[in-house]
């Protein structure tokens, strides 16, 4: 076991922090200059090789060999800089990975630019209201009019999107061809007649989702990625670069930390909650889980540099995730008592009590259903990482 | 950078669990459970001609020269294929006499342990931790008595805690009466041993921080044992769930099982990175090497409880079986919980340990 990069990593990293040293002064600038001063640096750093290393370079991306030690090494000196690195969302790490192995050169020509400076927003389309779990159950229809798709139906849970410009997702098509293979893989533009779009809003009271309703929407027939039909096959189009990281790793020591604080400032009889026995075991309980968390992010990570399988242990990380989030959760309302009767979000008292902890302890029953519910997540771990019997229904859908 | 096991660990792996498997049927393990003695010299000697003993000692001895990583690894293995005997402690005693400045003991011993022709176990005494061991040490001769020590039957040398928390090599002979007591864990039997005037040489004094790293190395160890042990019971519940039928259909298919197997490899499978950073602190001697020891013990140690406990409840009745071994897996779960300390005395240790 080793946990040091290596001289090459080490050299690569001093690079790394002397072109930050050079590019990145952002000093006090006007809100528009700071806009423009970051889009120069992005491009300076795309030259030199550290940003959009996946991309190639004639979509705009600096077309780096896959190495993610160096992707890690350029994370870290970035965030120890506070330096922006790509543009997140939707459209860099699902659409455009999909366009690159999937999408025709007029495709990719017509997007990837766009997405990469963020001109193009994209939220995604494929939650209906009745989907859930069941993916390739989507109702939503899209039906070819002379050169055109006309849409109608209903897309939820897309987050973002308000900021969102454009979608992609999946429609079905063929709705006399079987389930899955009735499905393809579009995308439109949502500023159009015929697209409503309403926020979603969520137990903190925050709307982090939108809901959007499509009344003969439309869009270029060209517009589809992949084949008519075989958007299924398309929307499970990863690509497999420099994925791993250990920047997750402190996914849970960041809250982990927190709570300490909080232990600190939360008083028990007079005294820091923190020298009560029962909170210290509370919290070293907790920490296990954190600590089992963080190395096997590492552990993930040597894979991934090794070019090896992750494994069971690759399935599990975000129901660990959620799982400890929930301790976390629950010892935190413990320590801040009455203050978990206090609205956070009432009378401006935002992000300034320890009332701000209901937002957390909320935020982890919504990880339990992102991404896959933690029923979701347990079943993978069990039929993919155990290799036990699918369940009758689903095989029955095959 | 690596953080996962390399091709060598690996084979060192295949291997120990192999020979286990050879040298020690089913049938052979549940006559020792049912009452064939503490020791079992013919997985000893076939784990021993491996190489176990020596696995961390120097190449001068005998030994392969490799780190606590390495034996952790093997340890591990053998907690689940439910070793017999005290492997552990004969290995951890290795270690600690390695450290030892006393040439003679050394010389006498570190060959003899890496071969495995001495047998050797380890007796701390008092509540686990170092401040609380009793045994004393005066001209030469010890005294005292300690309770709950592993394989003190079959072993030749007992390294001792001492009063204050220092460490005497014991060659058992005069003045050393091992009495057994019915231990929990019938793979790992447990004696209560009276020192009554024993020739001493003390190895390590109060306060040496030695001592330190050689309980550190112990926690470590256990917590490789249990992590072993936990996997044990999930292969088995998971191998039971996909062969065992009910309504016409193997039990593994009902979600409500399958999520209950799921919840144990949550348990079992993320510890193993945890169990190996511990080692891998140790080795390296990281500043949080102490706390990552004592966290790994409390954190795996309770996971194997809860994984047995789960696996009973994942077989039904057959598991709660005398017959059926899965009670031997429990029992060792009830074992590595208990030895050294508990989860609730380790965690309060690392409360402490990081100033809050």
């Amino acid at each position: 076991m080793d946990l040091s990069y290596g001289e090459g990593a080490e050299t690569f990293r001093r690079e790394v922090r002397s072109f930050l040293k050079g590019a990145w002064q952002p000093g006090e600038r006007r809100k528009d200059e700071l806009k423009a001063f970051i889009r120069d640096f992005r491009t300076k750093a795309t030259d030199a090789g550290y940003l959009y290393r996946a991309i190639p370079k004639q979509y705009g991306g600096s077309e780096q060999p896959a190495d993610v030690v160096k992707a890690q090494v350029i994370r870290e000196e970035f965030a120890r800089a506070r330096a922006p690195m790509e543009i997140g969302g939707n459209g860099m790490s699902m659409l455009v990975p999909t366009l690159l192995e999937k999408g025709t050169p007029e495709q990719k020509d017509m997007f990837i630019r766009q997405t990469m400076s963020g001109d193009m927003m994209w939220g995604q389309g494929y939650s209906e209201p009745a989907t859930g779990s069941d993916l390739a159950s989507v109702r939503t229809r899209a039906e070819l009019v002379g050169d055109e798709w006309v849409i109608n139906g209903q897309k939820i849970w897309t987050s973002q999107g308000d900021r969102a410009t454009h979608m992609f997702g999946l429609f079905r098509t063929e709705p006399n061809a079987s389930k899955h293979g009735g499905i393809s893989y579009l995308m439109l533009d949502l500023n159009q007649p015929g697209v409503t779009r309403r926020p979603i809003r969520q137990m903190t009271g925050e709307a982090g989702f939108y809901e959007f309703f499509f009344d003969n929407a439309r869009t270029p027939a060209s517009w589809i990625v992949g084949e008519r039909g075989d958007g299924w096959n398309v929307s499970r189009t990863t690509l497999k670069h420099e994925r791993a990281s250990i920047g997750s790793a402190d996914a849970l020591g960041g809250t982990f930390r927190k709570l300490v604080e909080l232990a600190q400032e939360m008083e028990i009889d007079g005294q820091p909650a923190i020298k009560d026995a029962k909170v210290r075991d509370a919290l070293t309980k907790i920490e296990g889980w954190v600590m089992a968390h963080r190395y096997s992010s590492f552990r993930l990570f040597s894979l991934a540099a090794a070019q090896e399988q992750p494994g069971l242990v690759g399935l599990m990380m975000k129901l660990l995730l959620t799982e400890t989030g929930h301790e976390m959760a629950l010892l935190a309302q413990e320590l801040i008592g009455d203050h978990a009767l206090i609205e956070p979000a009432s009378a401006g008292t935002r992000g300034r009590g320890p009332e701000k902890w209901l937002d957390q302890i909320m935020g982890t029953l919504g990880n339990s259903i992102a991404g896959g519910t933690t029923n979701i997540q347990r079943n993978i771990i069990a039929e993919r990482g155990l290799g036990l019997p699918r369940d009758l229904a689903m095989e029955a859908d095959k | 950078m690596r953080f996962h096991p390399t091709e060598e660990q690996l084979a060192i792996q295949d291997a120990l669990k192999g020979t286990l498997e050879d040298a020690m049927p089913r049938e052979r393990l549940e006559k020792i459970v049912n009452g064939g003695g503490d020791f079992d010299r013919e997985s000893w000697n076939a784990l021993m001609a491996l190489g176990l003993g020596g696995l961390a000692l120097p190449e001068s001895v005998g030994g392969a020269g490799l780190g606590l990583v390495d034996l952790a690894m093997g340890i591990e293995v053998l907690g689940q294929g439910g070793v017999v005997g005290p492997v552990l402690q004969h290995c951890l005693a290795g270690l600690a006499l390695n450290l030892a400045d006393d040439a003679d003991a050394r010389e006498t011993w570190l060959g003899k342990i890496a071969s495995g022709e001495t047998v050797a176990t380890v007796a701390f005494g008092g509540n686990w931790l170092p401040d609380s061991w009793a045994v004393t040490v005066a001209g030469g001769k010890a005294s005292g008595v300690i309770g709950f020590v592993p394989g003190a039957d079959a072993a030749d040398l007992i390294l001792v805690g001492t009063q204050g928390g220092g460490l005497a090599l014991i060659e058992k002979g005069a003045g050393v009466v091992v009495e057994a007591v019915q231990s929990a864990d019938r793979t790992r039997r447990l004696s209560a041993v009276t020192f009554d005037g024993a020739p001493a040489s003390v190895l390590f004094e109060p306060g040496d921080a030695r001592i330190a790293r050689i309980f550190d190395a112990a926690l470590v160890l256990t917590s490789a044992d249990a992590l072993g042990g936990a996997q044990y019971c999930l292969d088995l519940s998971v191998a039971y769930a996909k062969e065992r039928e009910q309504f016409g259909v193997a039990i593994g298919r009902f979600q409500a099982l399958k999520h209950q197997l799921a919840q144990m490899a949550l348990e079992v499978e993320p510890a193993r990175a945890l169990m190996w950073y511990a080692a891998y602190a140790w080795d390296s001697q990281q500043d949080d090497a102490a706390r990552a020891a004592a966290m790994a013990k409390a954190h795996i140690a309770d996971r194997y409880v809860s994984v047995a406990r789960a696996a009973v409840a994942a077989h039904g009745g057959i598991g709660y079986t005398w017959e059926y071994s899965l009670n031997t897996w429990f029992r060792r779960s009830l074992f590595d919980r208990a030895y050294l300390g508990s989860p609730t005395v380790h965690r309060a240790r690392a409360a402490d340990l990081a100033g809050w």
